[in-house]
């Protein structure tokens, strides 16, 4: 019973990285209707610039408390993060807009082959371990639980409140909400669509950073693959919660992280990613509108 | 209240009997039984929303009713029930074709080629099921050549013949109504069911659409069945209408007797039925004027 | 006259001026992405403890560039294509001339392809010719059947598969397993590859019919991923990472390449080299590309083509034709994996060896990746495709003049990804709709007219 509890807390903090990368994932889909590709590697990126932050502070401000790196690593990579998904946005995906629906779909699988090819060359391709930023363990009732598992979960419930408070309680998420029915329409009643796409794409990207900092402290190494598996998982996470729904998202991530630790606990570790994988194809078969998902109808 | 004016008909091609369609909540079709006899035009008319697509889409098999049988019989005796085949065995063996309300073209491929895909199921037997024909076979060869003369044959009906090596998508509205009905017929059908095709024609074009339906049915004996909102349309060629409002039959007999039922009448205008008397008198009215206009 | 001349002239420098504003901001922007992973490298010292270095230089280098060519691009390039646009369309249109070399492009290219080997052979001798034949020739051609494999599903059915790799993995294990296992000749076992490969694709086609588009595309990536997961765990027959090594080579006849009594070389009295294999396996792998060409221009001009096609077109207009659509979609999936399969078996006898490391879902990129940029459909324009991508990526390798420039650490391998990706998006917006975006019609009854691209839709399924 302990080790199914253990389990339970591991994939909770699986769970919510993978949900906040697939976020993202949702947001993006459901305002442009497209899959970002590069946006499991806009998390590696992320990832990296917390990484470099830690290593700045580290060369230049030994000492610094713990809280406060934590709070630039995530900020840095925020902003960094941020900007490479609306320069890509700007440069790759928005000239495409309204043509030839497989063109924005092969440009992002190009930004994400650039983007690691980019992380790659300029940082090397070796692993990249960091010492243990925070390293309190406690037990409670025979459960061992992290200090850093605590935090990835405060942080994620933080976020999530925030972002479900901009996408439902301000202009910027009505907007976002009338571009997503029908960005024609809003574009006729004012509302700056382009804009409004930049700001999704950015919020996304902010996002991804976060996870990407949480998983660098959470695993202690980044490496230029990264964004591969993560980020097909992420998007498996926004299928299966239905894709285009917040709440859905963060559902599937934390089923998605649940899956992965149970199976890898409980079965072999060598097919937890085919778990994912298979979970993935028999939801898109058998429910394509995921668990939150408003159904597709086919006009005749 | 259903009123049961049901004429029987003497060889009736298509039986649609107690047919009901629920979609959740809603009954868009409520027991709704009518028959469309052979090698004659039947029109099926009602105001938006009466369930009209809904009752061709059960037909033609895009929709599985909740309840009800379809039945289609062939000239040789055979005899489909329609909610039972899938989609596509309805075209294909049943020989039911349609066309659609928003214009359903392949529209990167050419006229040809359109007319060509319609002969599909023809053509696959003749290649032997590709294999025959990938070797070179020359009974592919032979069925090829037939295909074109029959796409030749209904182009030149359709008067599409000079644009033949054009994308469909290039071609104006009217044509490509056209287009879709004779790519429809270049399937063989017994029973034609047309949603709508006077949608969007100017009255030239829609002038040319009713020759057209009538040398279909002259010429090859279709049947033909039809969902129209134009009635210059449906009044001009059709030999049977019924009238259909919210999922229920209100109407059912020749155009004159249609067209004069108090019940079609106030459906269509909305009107309380003591008023009923009176449109009908207006509607005289103006049908007097624009008899005369019109010729 | 002055007036006129005033007024260019305060349009120009409102130009320069705004050239140079957007320069700033570019420069900001490249600042801003660049300075963390260009500044900064993250090193491992001796205690492999990762250190930072500094790299202010190159960063600075980065923004002068990005300012410089942002502020050319307005002040120079931009007005200069504005003028040159308006002049064309001031012109008129002036239809153009089909040339010799256009019209029959496609003979010319075979011919020059069957050429190809003994020209080089010529130009560079024998054992200069393998680099040659070998890492251009051999890797491009089949770059070139997959994407004309791929091209079927993607380009003709227009169902959107990103797993396509798989099947190459199944078509390359199949030989290697059963050459291994029951030392059954390359020629016995290709066939049966692309028959395997066949009920791949019906077996993992099936279960996604329904699905439309993204969520087709996703799957299938999940099916590519499985696939190679399941090679790399299944360690008992699949060796897992370590891959399968020591496969048996293809013979001509019979006729081994090797340097025994009985070998090629010895026969024929030539001297004993590798290129002939290399020379043997170009003519295969082309002949294997020519067969997929031809059998995907016959399909096309078939009912089964016409129908997927159609299928691409307008699922629903199909099926009230009286197409079943399951069966046209499983025959895609089905022929589209054949060639996949096929392809497969001539990689793992050129390659000696597989392993799963060979069939990550990259492959399954660049290979959507090629049928898209040449354009869906086109068999031409996915060859020209094939060409300038995989050739070009390969050239990288031969750039060794870069080393003068950049420094005797500078490998220029290490950028033929990061490259690709960048002309993928950059080829994507110039040409959205690829390098041949028209489509030749299977049929006419006065005159072949090509469909322009607009017209033509991409699927959804």
């Amino acid at each position: 019973m302990e080790y199914f509890i253990q389990q339970l807390v591991n994939g909770l903090t699986l769970g919510s990285i993978y949900g906040m990368i697939a976020i993202g994932y949702t947001m993006v889909y459901g305002i442009i209707g497209m899959i970002n590709f590069a946006h499991g590697d806009i998390f590696m990126l992320g990832g990296f610039a917390a990484l470099i932050v830690f290593l700045l502070l580290t060369t230049f401000m030994a000492g610094v408390p713990v809280v406060l790196a934590l709070l630039l690593m995530m900020i840095v990579g925020m902003l960094t993060a941020a900007l490479w998904n609306w320069t890509i946005e700007r440069v790759a995906y928005r000239p495409l807009r309204g043509s030839f629906r497989l063109a924005p779909l092969i440009t992002a699988i190009g930004m994400s082959i650039v983007l690691s090819n980019f992380i790659q060359v300029t940082q090397g391709p070796r692993n990249k371990p960091i010492p243990p930023l925070v390293s309190s363990v406690y037990e409670l009732f025979g459960i061992t639980v992290s200090l850093k598992q605590i935090v990835i979960v405060v942080i994620t419930a933080v976020l999530l409140s925030v972002f479900w408070y901009i996408v439902n309680r301000t202009p910027l998420g009505r907007a976002q909400r009338a571009t997503e029915q029908d960005s024609k329409m809003a574009a006729l009643l004012g509302v700056d669509v382009d804009r409004t796409i930049s700001v999704t794409f950015i919020m996304g990207a902010a996002l991804a950073a976060v996870a990407g900092t949480m998983y660098l402290m959470y695993y202690g190494v980044v490496v230029f693959t990264d964004g591969f598996a993560p980020g097909v998982k992420a998007f498996t996470a926004a299928v299966l919660g239905g894709i285009g729904s917040l709440p859905g998202a963060v559902l599937g991530g934390l089923l998605i992280g649940l899956i992965e630790s149970l199976w890898s606990a409980y079965f072999t570790i060598d097919y937890k990613d085919v778990a994912t994988f298979s979970i993935l194809a028999i939801v898109l078969i058998f429910k394509p509108s995921g668990i939150l998902g408003r159904p597709e109808v086919e006009k005749v | 209240m259903v009123i049961e004016t049901t004429t029987m008909t003497k060889d009736p091609i298509l039986k649609v009997e107690h047919l009901s369609m629920r979609f959740g909540g809603l009954m868009a079709i409520n027991d709704f039984s009518f028959e469309a006899a052979r090698g004659e035009i039947t029109a099926l008319i009602g105001p938006n929303g009466a369930g009209k697509t809904t009752v061709f889409n059960c037909i033609t098999g895009f929709y599985k009713p909740t309840m009800g049988m379809i039945t289609m019989k062939q000239k040789s005796g055979d005899e489909f029930l329609l909610e039972r085949l899938p989609d596509f065995e309805i075209t294909k063996r049943a020989k039911v074709a349609r066309t659609f309300q928003n214009i359903r073209m392949f529209s990167g491929m050419t006229v040809l080629e359109n007319l060509l895909v319609a002969q599909h199921n023809k053509l696959m037997q003749a290649s032997g099921y590709t294999v025959l024909g990938l070797l070179g076979f020359p009974t592919y060869r032979q069925a090829a050549k037939d295909s074109t003369e029959l796409a030749r044959h209904w182009l030149e009906k359709a008067s599409l013949i000079d644009r033949a090596d054009d994308p469909a998508g290039d071609l104006p509205y009217g044509a490509q109504r056209r287009l879709e009905i004779a790519r429809a017929m270049c399937t063989g059908p017994e029973l034609l069911c047309l949603d709508e095709p006077a949608a969007g024609l100017n009255p030239r074009e829609s002038h040319a659409l009713n020759d057209l339906l009538q040398s279909i049915r002259a010429e090859t004996g279709t049947s033909i069945l039809l969902i129209e909102h134009d009635m210059s349309v449906v009044m001009e060629i059709s030999d049977h209408v019924v009238v259909l409002e919210y999922g229920q039959k209100i109407s059912d007999g020749n155009p004159d007797f249609v067209k004069n039922d108090p019940r079609v009448i106030a459906a269509y205008l909305g009107v309380e039925d003591e008023e009923v008397e009176e449109v009908i008198e207006q509607i005289e009215e103006i049908e007097g004027e624009h008899g005369g206009t019109k010729q | 006259m002055a007036n006129v001349a005033s007024t260019t002239a305060s349009a120009g420098s409102e130009l320069t001026a705004r050239a140079l504003r957007e320069a700033v901001f570019s420069g900001l922007i490249t600042l801003g992405l660049f300075v963390l992973f260009v500044g900064l490298k993250s090193d491992q010292n001796i205690r492999n403890e990762l250190i930072l270095t500094q790299r202010w230089g190159l960063l600075a280098i980065f923004v002068i560039v990005a300012m410089v060519g942002r502020f050319l691009m307005v002040a120079y390039a931009q007005p200069w294509l504005a003028q040159r646009k308006a002049a064309k369309a001031a012109a008129p249109e002036v239809a153009k001339e089909e040339t010799f070399f256009s019209r029959n492009f496609s003979k010319i290219a075979i011919l020059a392809l069957v050429l190809y080997p003994p020209v080089i052979v010529a130009l560079v001798g024998v054992q200069g010719s393998l680099k040659w034949v070998d890492n251009f020739g051999v890797q491009i051609l089949i770059y070139v059947m997959l994407a004309w494999g791929l091209n079927i599903v993607v380009g003709l059915a227009g169902l959107l598969d990103l797993g396509y790799v798989a099947f190459y993995a199944v078509g390359a294990y199949s030989y290697a397993l059963l050459s291994s296992y029951f030392g059954l000749s390359f020629w016995v076992l290709l066939p049966v590859a692309g028959i395997l490969a066949a009920c791949w694709g019906v077996v993992l086609g099936f279960p996604v019919l329904r699905l439309r588009g993204d969520y087709l595309a996703i799957v299938t990536l999940a099916f590519g991923e499985i696939i190679r997961l399941v090679l790399i765990n299944w360690t008992e027959v699949t060796k897992g990472t370590f891959g399968v090594s020591g496969i048996a080579k293809a013979t001509l006849f019979g006729i081994k390449f090797d340097a025994s009594k009985d070998g090629f070389a010895a026969l024929m009295g030539l001297p004993i080299s590798s290129a002939y294999y290399k020379i043997f396996l170009f003519y295969l792998i082309l002949g294997l590309a020519l067969l997929t060409a031809f059998v995907t221009i016959r399909l096309r001009r078939m009912p089964v083509g016409r129908a997927w096609e159609a299928l691409r077109e307008d699922e629903i207009a199909c099926r009230s034709l009286g197409i079943n659509t399951t069966t046209t979609k499983l025959t895609a999936f089905a022929t589209g994996a054949m060639f996949g399969g096929f392809a497969g078996s001539f990689f793992a006898v050129r390659q000696g060896f597989v392993s799963p490391e060979s069939f990550v879902f990259l492959e399954s990129a660049v290979i959507l990746a090629i049928v898209v940029l040449g354009g869906m459909g086109s068999l031409t324009g996915i060859f020209v495709a094939a060409v300038v991508m995989i050739g070009g990526t390969e050239i990288l390798r031969e750039l060794t003049f870069l080393k003068m420039i950049f420094g005797p650490n500078f490998t220029p391998e290490l950028y033929r990804m990061l490259i690709f990706g960048l002309a993928m998006v950059v080829v994507m917006v110039w040409k959205p709709r690829g390098f041949v975006g028209s489509r030749e019609p299977t049929a006419f009854l006065r005159e072949r007219k090509a469909v322009s691209g607009s017209f033509t839709k991409e699927g959804h399924g």
